[in-house]
């Protein structure tokens, strides 16, 4: 009898589908395996707001509202931790032994890296949506349905550029212990924006650091709906500093899966 | 040898070992050092224009008032690492040998808690030290470094306390480590980043009443003024609370722990 061959791309597909489905698994199975990711930005998100709201007092704030000003900070950093989970927990399985596995596998190297990197973009959604409902329950402006989107785009392709950030660190030192380097890297790219307050009320140094970061494009075009109006001139800086961000580390993430000899 | 004698070398020994440890694994020492460092650039980057506001103390700049908050934050996860450490002793069996040898029992507690001190001790000179490198001004001069150290350190060693009793109570190093983000709700309640009286409610009447901030206060008063008697007192009296609860938990927990095996 002749075995039906199934094309490429259908393979590819499937492959994607299946390490996604492993990783939502995890978030159904083990319990608390959602906790740290929801409860970390949830606690900036409140402490932050309890500890520097005042600040909206200040002249050149372009909201009395902090709740608003903050809470798209608070579900990319949320994005942040998702993704270098990501990362962590492919340390974790290659210190395992199930990289090994998938590695001998017929399924391409980018097919690997593509499900680990979905599968972070989409459980960003869940604390990205606990933060959105705790804010609105403080008041937070309705950004609409447009400034939303947006913002749920910026929080799923930050959530894409952490894991691909993660996975190459997880790759290159192959262990478990490079997990507070794929936080705190992506909790400095997030937070060295007009996190905390508008660029203009930066102190000098980190005024220019953000005005180079990436990430504060990111930032503006996630935080445009709720302090203000949406618009295209605030928006496609963030599509194109993303779309660089994920070429950059998904190239160097695919060059370190490459390199990984079972 | 007298007892005394055998019990600080035992002491000293596993003190030496927590901080050998720490320094050993990344996933310990970032906790205390990279984190509060990276959050103090960021926070005084990014809140620094927080001293103009109405009802902010007077002070040479944001960073000045934030070392405080940071040496705060470095001590108490000092604690918590301390506190992982010592469950993950406990999951390997290290603890239980421990207790098998001629030695006392609370020896082993306080040469953790020891070694937890020194990590606090070292965070408060790492945060002096890149306060003076970035140019800010310790009011209190040397005496008030001092007092500012010696207050983050004896921190250290409640805070400790409470971790090594959790950690002997759940011989669980992933419950310690559950614990991280209380850390840091604890410390978003309190003075620690920002003038209390500044705070939007409900956090400003917790922080009023939050002992850390008595602490914090303590610590920041030497740096930012120079050192005052009732706000170092206060210091002292939050600490010393902390430190007995801290003894009563582990001691109950150590109780526990010898129980179940």
């Amino acid at each position: 009898m002749e075995a039906t061959a199934i094309p490429g791309w259908r393979a590819n597909l499937a492959t994607i589908s299946a390490l996604m489905a492993r990783s939502k698994n995890e978030l159904v199975r083990v319990p608390g395996a959602a906790i740290p990711g929801v409860l970390a930005p949830t606690i900036f998100f409140l402490g932050l707001n309890g500890v520097f709201g005042a600040l909206t007092q200040l002249r050149g704030f372009d909201t009395a509202s902090y709740v608003s000003f903050i809470v798209p900070v608070s579900m990319l950093q949320g994005a942040g931790f998702t993704g270098a989970a990501a990362g962590v927990n492919l340390a974790r399985d290659y210190e395992k032994g199930w990289v090994d596995r998938l590695l001998v596998s017929p399924a391409p190297r980018w097919v690997l890296l593509a499900g680990n990197v979905l599968a972070a973009s989409a459980r960003a959604f869940v604390p990205a949506v606990f933060v959105l409902a705790i804010a609105f329950a403080l008041g937070a402006r309705w950004p609409g349905l447009d400034g939303l989107l947006i913002c749920f785009t910026m929080v799923a392709a930050t959530a894409a550029v952490a894991a691909c950030w993660g996975s190459m660190l997880a790759l290159h030192f192959k262990s478990q212990s490079a997990a507070p380097l794929m936080q705190a890297g992506m909790m400095g790219l997030v937070l060295l924006t007009p996190a905390y307050a508008p660029l203009a009320l930066l102190q000098p140094w980190l005024e220019e650091v953000a005005s180079v970061n990436p990430l504060t494009e990111v930032v503006e075009a996630a935080r445009q709906g709720f302090v203000g109006s949406v618009s295209w001139s605030e928006t496609w800086p963030g599509l194109v500093a993303l779309a660089g961000l994920l070429l950059v580390l998904g190239a160097l993430a695919l060059r370190e899966m490459r390199r990984t000899n079972v | 040898m007298s007892d005394l004698a055998t019990t600080a070398r035992v002491v000293w020994a596993l003190g030496a070992r927590s901080i050998r440890q720490t320094f050993r694994r990344p996933q310990l020492i970032s906790p205390i050092v990279v984190f509060p460092t990276l959050l103090l650039a960021i926070q005084t980057g990014g809140a620094g224009a927080g001293v103009e506001l109405p009802g902010f103390p007077p002070v040479q700049s944001f960073l000045q008032f934030m070392l405080a908050g940071s040496m705060m934050q470095a001590m108490m996860l000092a604690g918590n690492s301390g506190g992982i450490a010592f469950a993950v002793d406990i999951e390997m069996g290290f603890t239980d040998r421990l207790f098998a040898a001629p030695i006392p029992r609370f020896a082993i507690v306080l040469g953790r808690l020891a070694g937890t001190a020194a990590l606090g001790l070292f965070a408060a000179v790492w945060f002096l030290a890149i306060g003076l490198i970035f140019g800010a001004e310790i009011e209190g001069g040397v005496a008030g470094a001092l007092l500012a150290t010696a207050l983050i350190t004896a921190s250290a060693l409640a805070v400790g306390g409470i971790g090594a009793a959790i950690a002997l109570r759940s011989g669980s190093a992933s419950v310690v480590q559950g614990l991280f983000p209380l850390v840091l709700v604890v410390l978003f309640l309190s003075s620690a980043f920002f003038p209390q009286s500044l705070m939007i409610e409900p956090a400003k009447t917790i922080a009023e009443y939050n002992p850390l901030s008595f602490i914090v206060e303590g610590v920041r008063e030497p740096i930012i003024s120079g050192i005052d008697a009732t706000h170092t007192l206060e210091a002292v009296a939050a600490i010393a609370g902390i430190i007995v609860l801290g003894l009563w938990l582990s001691a109950s927990a150590l109780r526990h722990r010898l129980r179940v095996g």
